[in-house]
């Protein structure tokens, strides 16, 4: 176990260096001068603009470039939003509560209804529930969640008025429909995660010799697969966590709802790079460590993968 | 001679082709069917719309679906079911540019690293690691951030976001195909690497790619219409699904049929895709048959 956690957080770290570069070589990619992009529109005289790049350092060659920036984020410096000049991690750190609340709560919601959907499909295999289970959820998957808010908001807001359209922090019912709307597809997904790992356990001997000792379906379901079937099932839900707190980036912009994911957006939309290279950076490493963690978890639920 | 063809006859009724289990398959043959439609209406697209998709018309405007308007007008009088018609061929086309991008640099690169093995493989395949680093739909977004609102931009954005994909595939595909005896013979006739590489390799680990790809449509036309959803790539005047369902929104209390209709358009054309592979995986996945 050692040599593999040791394999593994070297690759990690690896693959955090190569995200820090990419998000320094973004600047080095936009058209036209990088000066530009960092301080927004204002006029400056070409004077002023040569002391602004001496200032920042951006007539050294990149590879300095790139170390005085690794330095910086680092030690918590993304620099300033170009919009309000607040320090960027401010502003990433007021809105993450948000994003952890909405992802938590679409993350039970998708693993409840994952987990149910999934383990009644499969106990009821090749019945009419099971069929119109999988179909269900294959729509599911299929729906963009643009569009199901649409549908949310058309039937609970503007039709019924029982649920808020609009995010607000006052107001527990408003957390309601974006959680819906982000976790629907993933537990649809879970859903069929979970209805294969079971029937794949299902079809092993084991479940053979219990049914020979006289048990029922459902305590065999129970009992015997659930407990093996639970290996995948619980690395898809971790997985789903970073994939939730991608997808909360279209959902807060669609509920107007505070986040992370709506910051990154509203900075592309006004070229707020420093805002950008922060909020592009936090939710990489967030997503790294996340899966950083699941690889580990699998090692130790499963020694086969250890010795890969 | 007959007693052979009576067997074979025999063995071919007892075990159908994959072929015919797909023309037995719901999922396979309802997903074909409405992609073959969605298709068919872009290619008519001139002959099935009925008006303009930029033709406004101040004394028109929010008008309900009826005869006249298949699906209603939207807030300046333009005629939603010409401009659904028309945003299918958009939508069609980002999802299958963006795929064709992602596939031909994905390709490239995975069998580059394939192929060479040692310190090559070890930077592509990292390289490739650092892009999965951003979960689909930001690695999108900073690519749009990186070359600014528009169509051909989202097709880059998308695209790029599949090369990981790809190369994956790629990459393991040739490290398979290289231990074969034919590339051995190939080199021993003097090949060289570029000729193994394109001539011998690629054309038999084609196929799996394009099925990649062909499945990968659905999730492109997705993160398109997200992109412009957001207003990050088509202009309002293009018909475009995800922009006319985000331009609807303000009107949902009066004039459902503007974001619905084109709603309903983008969730035919992933489902009829997403369909078509999971007819695939349940005829050509063994534990799947009875």
């Amino acid at each position: 176990m050692g040599s593999y956690l040791g394999r593994r957080l070297l690759t990690s770290l690896s693959i955090l260096i190569g995200v820090s570069i990419l998000t320094f070589l973004m600047l080095q990619f936009v058209p036209g001068d990088p000066v530009r992009a960092l301080i927004g529109r204002q006029t400056v005289t070409p004077e002023r603009l040569e002391e602004i790049k001496q200032e920042m350092g951006l007539n050294d060659p990149i590879p300095v470039q790139y170390f005085n920036y690794l330095k910086k984020v680092l030690s918590g410096d993304f620099g300033r939003s170009l919009k309000n000049n607040r320090p960027v991690l401010d502003a990433i750190m007021e809105q993450f509560p948000s994003t952890l609340k909405l992802t938590v709560f679409a993350l039970i919601l998708s693993t409840f209804f994952g987990i149910l959907l999934g383990a009644i499909s499969a106990a009821t295999y090749n019945s009419w529930l099971d069929r119109f289970l999988s179909f269900f959820c294959l729509g599911g998957i299929s729906l963009p969640p643009f569009f199901l808010a649409l549908l949310l908001i058309l039937f609970f807001s503007v039709r019924n008025n029982w649920l808020p359209a609009v995010a607000s922090m006052n107001d527990w019912k408003s957390i309601i429909l974006p959680a819906v709307t982000l976790g629907f597809g993933e537990a649809c997904w879970l859903a069929r995660i979970v209805r294969s790992s079971i029937l794949d356990e299902m079809n092993k001997n084991y479940q053979n010799l219990a049914r020979a000792k006289g048990a029922s379906n459902w305590a065999i379901l129970w009992r015997h697969v659930l407990p093996n079937a639970r290996i995948p099932i619980v690395t898809a839900i971790s997985i789903q966590f970073v994939y939730l707190m991608a997808g909360s980036v279209v959902v807060e912009s669609i509920f107007a709802r505070q986040g992370i994911g709506r910051l990154a957006v509203t900075a592309i939309q006004n070229r707020d790079f420093p805002l950008v290279q922060g909020t592009v950076t936090v939710i990489a490493v967030v997503y790294v460590i996340s899966n950083t963690l699941t690889d580990i978890f699998y090692a130790m639920a499963d020694p086969r993968v250890r010795l890969q | 001679m007959n007693e052979i063809k009576f067997i074979t006859q025999n063995i071919e009724t007892k075990r159908p082709s994959t072929t015919q289990l797909l023309l037995h398959n719901f999922n396979f043959v309802v997903g074909a069917v409405i992609l073959v439609i969605l298709i068919i209406n872009t290619v008519f697209a001139p002959l099935i719309a009925t008006e303009n998709v930029n033709q406004a018309n101040p004394t028109q405007t929010f008008l309900p679906p009826s005869n006249e308007h298949l699906m209603g007008t939207d807030n300046i009088g333009r005629d939603i079911w010409s401009r659904v018609i028309y945003g299918g061929r958009v939508s069609l086309a980002v999802g299958l540019a963006a795929m064709i991008i992602g596939m031909v640099f994905g390709t490239l690169i995975g069998i580059v690293a394939g192929f060479y093995g040692s310190w090559v493989d070890s930077l592509l395949s990292w390289a490739t690691e650092v892009l999965m680093a951003f979960p689909g739909i930001l690695l999108a977004l900073t690519v749009m951030a990186i070359l600014g609102p528009g169509l051909s931009n989202v097709i880059v954005a998308v695209g790029v976001g599949s090369i990981p994909q790809f190369m994956r595939m790629a990459r393991s595909s040739v490290m398979k195909t290289r231990e074969l005896d034919f590339i051995d013979a190939a080199r021993t006739i003097g090949c060289t690497d570029a000729q193994i590489l394109f001539r011998h390799i690629l054309p038999n680990i084609l196929r799996p790619l394009i099925v990649l790809a062909t499945l990968g449509i659905g999730g492109a036309i997705l993160e398109g219409a997200s992109l412009s959803y957001l207003g990050l790539g088509a202009q309002p005047m293009t018909p475009e699904w995800g922009s006319m369902l985000s331009n609807g929104r303000a009107y949902l209390g009066n004039a459902w049929w503007i974001s619905v209709f084109p709603g309903i358009g983008i969730f035919l054309a992933i489902l009829s895709i997403n369909m078509i592979g999971e007819g695939f995986n349940e005829v050509l996945d063994p534990s799947n048959r009875q």
